[in-house]
């Protein structure tokens, strides 16, 4: 008997979904469209919902901020559970073995008593600031329309999880569990957490989810996080505190990666129209004095007399950065 | 002018290299086969960093292409931005 062995190849009669392939044409899908476009539910509602008759269940107007195509906000990291979940893992890993380097060798102890007490008074109470930030960000997810922005928001709200996490990680290496329950009395009582409190607390209660958007992921994040872990850290390594910049690796570089993502957020819906343009313009200029005025005694607990310069100079690179997104601040 | 190629492995990492090289090198012609794709191009072919990092929205690394790289046929020029294929006669 005689075997022939030959290959055949199978065209495949479909690259992708038809709504795939009316957006994109006929060809294969990358992972991140097909897990993206034209996934929100737009008809066939059975019932408004009750505690808002007046909208549907996923409705446009729960924002002033108009698209002609919302899938236009798209995430450039291309993010889809399956990618988002595997890029974070590496950088747990990373973190991960930071910790236990700094716990097996007792790294906290030859951290100077000044750095210390400096990382416990900011940077512990800040998880609960995340909190906030991830309650904001579930929200977009949750009211917010089309799945290229409520997708990358989810996201953006389990990160804020990972951030508290480490913060509370950092409290737990420098001081054990105290640092937790003295981290809390501080942002519930101290003077110096009062205005941040308020801040966090008034943005909680925003109805518009674009403009949680701004608040926390442009305004908020975009001041806090440069002067917290850019030029902070910059100080505690510079006076022998390597050990707690190596604890927030992540944060570092998770906030310029996250930053890539709203900024291109920004752009593309402030490029839609004038009037979003105004609208993201008014928004940023009614919550940057806010932000920078509850960081005022945060940054003066840092840096001390060095605070005013340290905000200006945060201040004017956060400027630029809305400049560039296409604003006019 | 003489044939440059380059094949690489047809899955969700070269999908994306692939439409950057077909669409910086329009002269070059992709065939098809089952579980992999052949380029072929008149004299030169270029597949540049940049255009993958744009479609792939990350940075991207030219020496992530030999993971999925079969095959190639010319002369290879290369640095961190660019890959190069001609036959330099």
């Amino acid at each position: 008997m005689e075997i022939d062995l030959r290959t055949v190849a199978i065209k495949p009669l479909r690259h992708t979904f038809d709504h795939i392939v009316r957006r994109f044409g006929d060809k294969p899908a990358s992972r991140y469209q097909e897990g993206t476009y034209d996934i929100q539910q737009t008809d066939i509602f059975h019932y408004r919902p009750m505690w808002e008759p007046e909208l549907q269940l996923f409705d446009k107007r729960r924002t002033k901020v108009q698209m002609k195509d919302w899938y236009a906000l798209k995430d450039p990291r291309q993010f889809y559970y399956g990618a988002w979940t595997i890029a974070r893992s590496r950088q747990q890993d990373a973190a991960e073995s930071s910790f236990d380097m700094i716990e097996e060798r007792g790294l906290a102890d030859i951290v100077p008593e000044e750095i210390k007490q400096t990382a416990l008074a900011v940077l512990v109470p800040l998880r609960h600031v995340e909190w906030g930030g991830n309650m904001g960000n579930s929200y977009i997810s949750a009211y917010g329309y089309g799945t290229a922005i409520t997708q990358p928001c989810l996201y953006h709200a389990m990160d804020h999880l990972a951030v508290a996490q480490y913060l509370t990680r950092i409290g737990l290496v420098l001081d054990g569990p105290e640092a937790l329950d003295s981290a809390k009395d501080a942002w519930m009582e101290a003077a110096m957490w009062q205005p941040m409190r308020q801040h966090v607390e008034n943005v909680l209660v925003v109805q518009d989810w674009f403009e949680i958007f701004v608040a926390q992921n442009l305004v908020l994040e975009g001041l806090t996080y440069p002067l917290i872990y850019d030029y902070l850290d910059g100080d505690f390594s510079a006076n022998g505190g390597t050990v707690i910049s190596m604890m927030t690796r992540f944060m570092g570089e998770w906030s310029a990666e996250t930053a890539k993502w709203v900024d291109a957020q920004i752009k593309v819906a402030a490029a839609e129209s004038a009037e979003n343009k105004a609208l993201i313009t008014d928004w940023v200029k009614q919550y940057r004095p806010l932000v920078l005025a509850a960081l005022a005694p945060i940054a003066r607990r840092a840096f001390g007399d060095q605070a005013e310069t340290v905000l200006a100079e945060v201040t004017a690179q956060f400027n630029a950065r809305c400049t560039k997104a296409g604003l006019s601040v | 002018m003489s044939k440059v190629f380059i094949a690489f492995q047809l899955n969700e990492d070269t999908r994306p290299i692939i439409e950057a090289v077909l669409a910086d090198n329009p002269h070059a012609v992709a065939n098809e086969s089952p579980a992999m794709v052949k380029i072929d191009a008149e004299g030169q072919l270029v597949i540049k960093r940049e255009s993958i990092e744009e479609l792939i929205g990350r940075d991207f690394d030219l020496q992530e292409l030999q993971i999925n790289l079969i095959t190639i046929s010319g002369h290879l020029d290369e640095d961190d931005d660019e890959f190069k294929l001609s036959w330099l006669n």
